[in-house]
């Protein structure tokens, strides 16, 4: 009789677990035994002590709670952040920080996306960068000493390898140094940017700035420069976290660069050991294709030519 | 000692322990309502919003939702056996040894030991303490149900016996970790093993916290309020197994489109769909227990909280698996529109229930009458308008974020960057924390009208009211 069931509480009890016990097996008792759940890209390597050093602070802030890490397969989601996420990126995030919530961007390509500077800047105060943003200081951060032993033990709980050296390395940094050592090794299995986004290579007749000298196209281009560009080189073009625009060194050497050539590094950004016009890049500079029409960033480049004096 | 007088002492315990740790919940999550449009309201190291909001979500769920579940599951249990509770001095303990967990768990939190799994964030000797809680709890529940005085098990007792089951097994596993220290541990799961993990306990923690639990409490209480009974015995047979069966089905549906094998997310969104028809059984139930007389709602002042939080109930079961589909979820996922839903669900669902629950039980067991209606129902419309404005405003702010995400110009460049995104949300979160304000005023509502009934009922009755 079913209807004995209920009269049963231990045969109750164990046809409950057993009914709540199939879903979990197939979803996710079962997967678990299977290749297909531990997926781990070639490139891919553990992570080093000062670069755990900063997840466990990732951790311990509750960054998760802001920043998702993972870009889904969607057009305008690799257009915004790169290459969508693979499976085997992850296998060494004991647990994964995907997060379930976006109130800042996605941090899965942030890895070499800026240079340590900006992020020592925009940690300290993220509102001198964006007067909107509202993600708290992390300043204080720099106050805390980190602890080589503990990192040491952390490392051996996950059975990472490193060397002494590695451990003695950790000595008289700080946790933010930890912090942006993780920044920049987020995603760096994948790369920042992916198949998917085409990288621009300008066409004879496109080469000329076509705005070149328009006094409207600088007034705009200005106001591009700073909303995007300032925070990095200046306000003026002088340089800052990133070199100067208006003295005559270009990608490490003397002698300025065409139009052309700015415009391919404004859009496609720069990775390191990348060449433009024959010399070597260091990376560091985020791409804006996605962000600005290609109107836009000849405006800019209107603009800074104006600071040349050019 | 076995009396229902000693043992309706722990059940007021654990009901004036979970209506504090709701309040400490309640105003954290002011406080990070307010980080989110006021940065300068982070105050480093302990109160940044990263280590706040994760207070304020286990606060609320396990110091006001378990707290109320283990102080409410014993009432009900008591009165469907028959019976004082098998051990009451373990309840007792258990009613101290929960708010030391609660109170350590804080501490730990504030001080950022955080497992980084949502509604998991405790670390691993937090984690002990949790399973010997729910142990003490098993033991005392099943102890008593088998010593049971009526043969017959209500409805409610299997919501009970499912939750204890479900619970234990959800919570152990996905908290296995290598400790590395008192106070850090590593998920022994990695990648994308770890996430499929974690959500398979995240959705199911919603499901065997914030529903079987409270569905519990809803076929006790609503019958016993309105003195209607419930409408259909079959629907219940039929909502309980089926419900309890798809649950642990679906925890991928909050993994859409990540790097999660696509079968697992396909499979896990067919359950989803699915679970609008166990969900919708007992709202139907609900609905027909009161159709014979809908007058109960305004003569009877308990009958409008569950109704109207089982029709929260109801919607957010329509929401959650149109959610899950890819299309919406592409939309809506990662955005405001998520703490729309979850909040539906807490506070309209969840506290309207509790609240109500506990609005019967007190009374009952000072042996005295309600000291205000009337403040019950300035409670009721407040906390019922500040949902509202909340659930609303957060699902406008939600498909607008999503719109802007995805907006491109004709050239195909983004239309919006991030930032300026962002800076349309200030409004909406602004008027957040207004309709936060005025829920918190309706719970305030609440506590003093059960501090008056407290203060107004003499000794505890030592006779089982039934
Ligand atoms: C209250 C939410 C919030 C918290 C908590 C938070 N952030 Fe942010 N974060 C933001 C917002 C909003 C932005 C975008 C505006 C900006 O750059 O300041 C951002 C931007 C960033 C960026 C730049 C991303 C890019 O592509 O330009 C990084 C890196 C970052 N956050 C790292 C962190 C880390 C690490 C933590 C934890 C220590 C953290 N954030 C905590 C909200 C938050
Ligand atoms: C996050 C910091 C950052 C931002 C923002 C940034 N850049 Fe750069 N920029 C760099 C760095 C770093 C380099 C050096 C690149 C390298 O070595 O790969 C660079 C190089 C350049 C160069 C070559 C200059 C030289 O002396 O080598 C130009 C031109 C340039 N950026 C223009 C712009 C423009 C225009 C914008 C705004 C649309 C911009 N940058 C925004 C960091 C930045
Ligand atoms: C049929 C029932 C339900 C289904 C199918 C469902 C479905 C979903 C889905 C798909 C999400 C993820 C949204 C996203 O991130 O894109 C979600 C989130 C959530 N739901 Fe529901 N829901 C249901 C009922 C409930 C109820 C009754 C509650 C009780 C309060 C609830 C609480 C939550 C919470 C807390 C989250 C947020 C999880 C996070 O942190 O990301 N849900 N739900
Ligand atoms: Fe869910």
């Amino acid at each position: 009789m079913a209807g004995e069931i209920y009269k049963k509480p231990i045969m109750f009890a164990i046809v409950s677990a057993v009914v709540i016990l199939v879903g979990t097996a197939v979803t996710m008792f079962i997967p678990m035994m299977t290749a297909q759940m531990h997926p781990k890209l070639e490139d891919l390597k553990p992570y080093t002590a000062i670069q755990l050093a900063g997840r466990d602070i990732y951790q311990r802030e509750g960054c998760n709670n802001c920043h998702t890490q993972t870009v889904r397969p969607l057009k305008t989601e690799v257009m915004r952040y790169g290459e969508y996420s693979k499976a085997g990126e992850f296998a060494y995030d004991y647990p994964f920080l995907w997060g379930s919530k976006r109130t800042g961007p996605d941090l899965a390509r942030i890895g070499r996306k800026y240079p340590d500077q900006w992020h020592y800047r925009h940690f300290e105060d993220p509102q001198s960068f964006f007067a909107k943003s509202n993600m708290p200081s992390y300043g204080w951060l720099k106050d805390n000493l980190l602890d080589p032993i503990d990192i040491k033990r952390h490392m051996d709980a996950l059975g990472f390898p490193y060397t002494d050296e590695d451990i003695s390395l950790l000595n008289g940094k700080n946790e933010l140094d930890a912090l942006v050592a993780y920044m920049q090794i987020i995603g760096a299995s994948v790369g920042r940017k992916g198949a998917v986004r085409s990288k621009v290579q300008l066409d004879a007749h496109e080469m000329e700035n076509p705005l070149a000298g328009d006094p409207a196209a600088i007034e705009a281009g200005k106001g591009i420069y700073e909303e995007n560009c300032a925070v990095c080189h200046g306000g003026n073009g002088g340089g800052d976290i990133g070199p100067s625009l208006v003295d005559n060194v270009f990608l490490y050497q003397e002698g300025d660069l065409e139009d052309e050539d700015y415009f391919e590094m404004i859009y496609n950004g720069t990775e390191e050991g990348n060449v433009e016009a024959g010399r070597t890049m260091k990376g560091g500079m985020p791409d804006f294709g996605e962000d600005l029409s290609k109107d836009e960033i000849w405006s800019v480049i209107a603009f800074i030519r104006s600071l040349q004096n050019k | 000692m076995s009396d229902y007088q000693y043992d309706n002492r722990t059940v007021n315990g654990f009901i004036v322990s979970s209506i504090f740790w709701g309040v400490v919940g309640i105003l954290i999550g002011l406080w990070i309502s307010v980080q989110m449009w006021a940065p300068s309201w982070n105050i480093a190291p302990f109160f940044t919003f990263g280590r706040l909001r994760v207070v304020h979500t286990n606060g609320l769920a396990f110091g006001l939702g378990v707290g109320a579940i283990f102080g409410i599951s014993y009432y009900i249990v008591m009165r469907l056996t028959r019976r004082p509770l098998l051990y009451p001095k373990l309840a007792r303990f258990h009613l101290y040894l929960f708010n030391a967990a609660i109170a350590l768990a804080a501490v730990s939190l504030f001080a950022g030991m955080n497992q980084s799994l949502e509604y998991a964030e405790l670390e691993w000797p937090l984690d002990i303490g949790v399973v010997i809680l729910w142990v003490i709890f098993a033991v005392n529940i099943f102890g008593t149900i088998i010593k049971r005085k009526e043969e017959q098990m209500y409805v409610s007792l299997w919501y009970i016996i499912a939750t204890v089951i479900a619970v234990a097994v959800l919570y152990i596993v996905n908290n296995l970790a290598v400790p590395a220290g008192l106070f850090k541990s590593y998920s022994v799961f990695a990648g994308v093993n770890s996430a499929n993990v974690q959500w398979w306990y995240g959705h199911n923690a919603v499901g065997f916290v914030f529903t079987t639990p409270i569905l519990a409490m809803f076929y006790y209480f609503l019958p016993k309020s309105t003195g209607l009974p419930i409408f259909s015995h079959r629907l219940s047979i039929v909502a309980f197994w089926s419900l309890v069966f798809a649950y642990l089905w679906t925890g991928a549906h909050h993994l859409v489109y990540t790097p999660l094998p696509d079968w697992i997310q396909t499979l896990g969104i067919v359950f989803t769909i699915f679970l609008i028809a166990p969900s919708w059984g007992s709202v139907v139930n609900g609905f027909y227990t009161v159709a014979p007389d809908w007058s109960k709602m305004r003569t009877n002042y308990l009958t409008k909280f569950f109704i109207f939080g089982i029709t929260f109930y109801g919607l957010q079961t329509v929401q959650g698996p149109t959610q899950g589909l890819r299309v919406v979820s592409q939309l809506i996922h990662y955005t405001d529109w998520v703490p729309g839903h979850v909040h539906m669900g807490t506070m309209g669902w969840v506290t309207m229930t509790v609240a109500a629950s506990i609005y019967y039980i007190v009374p009952k067991i000072y042996n005295t009458e309600i000291y205000s209606v009337k403040v019950a129902n300035t409670h009721f419309y407040l906390v019922l308008v500040g949902q509202l404005i909340f659930s609303v405003t957060m699902w406008i702010t939600g498909i607008q974020q999503g719109a802007l995400w995805k907006a491109v110009n004709p050239d195909g460049t983004l239309k919006y960057t991030f930032m300026e995104g962002l800076a349309k949300n200030y409004p909406f979160w602004q008027m957040r924390t207004a309709a936060g304000v005025i829920f918190t005023i309706g719970m305030l509502f609440f506590i003093y009208n059960i501090f008056m009934t407290s203060r107004k009922g003499n000794a505890l009755v030592s006779k089982g009211v039934r």
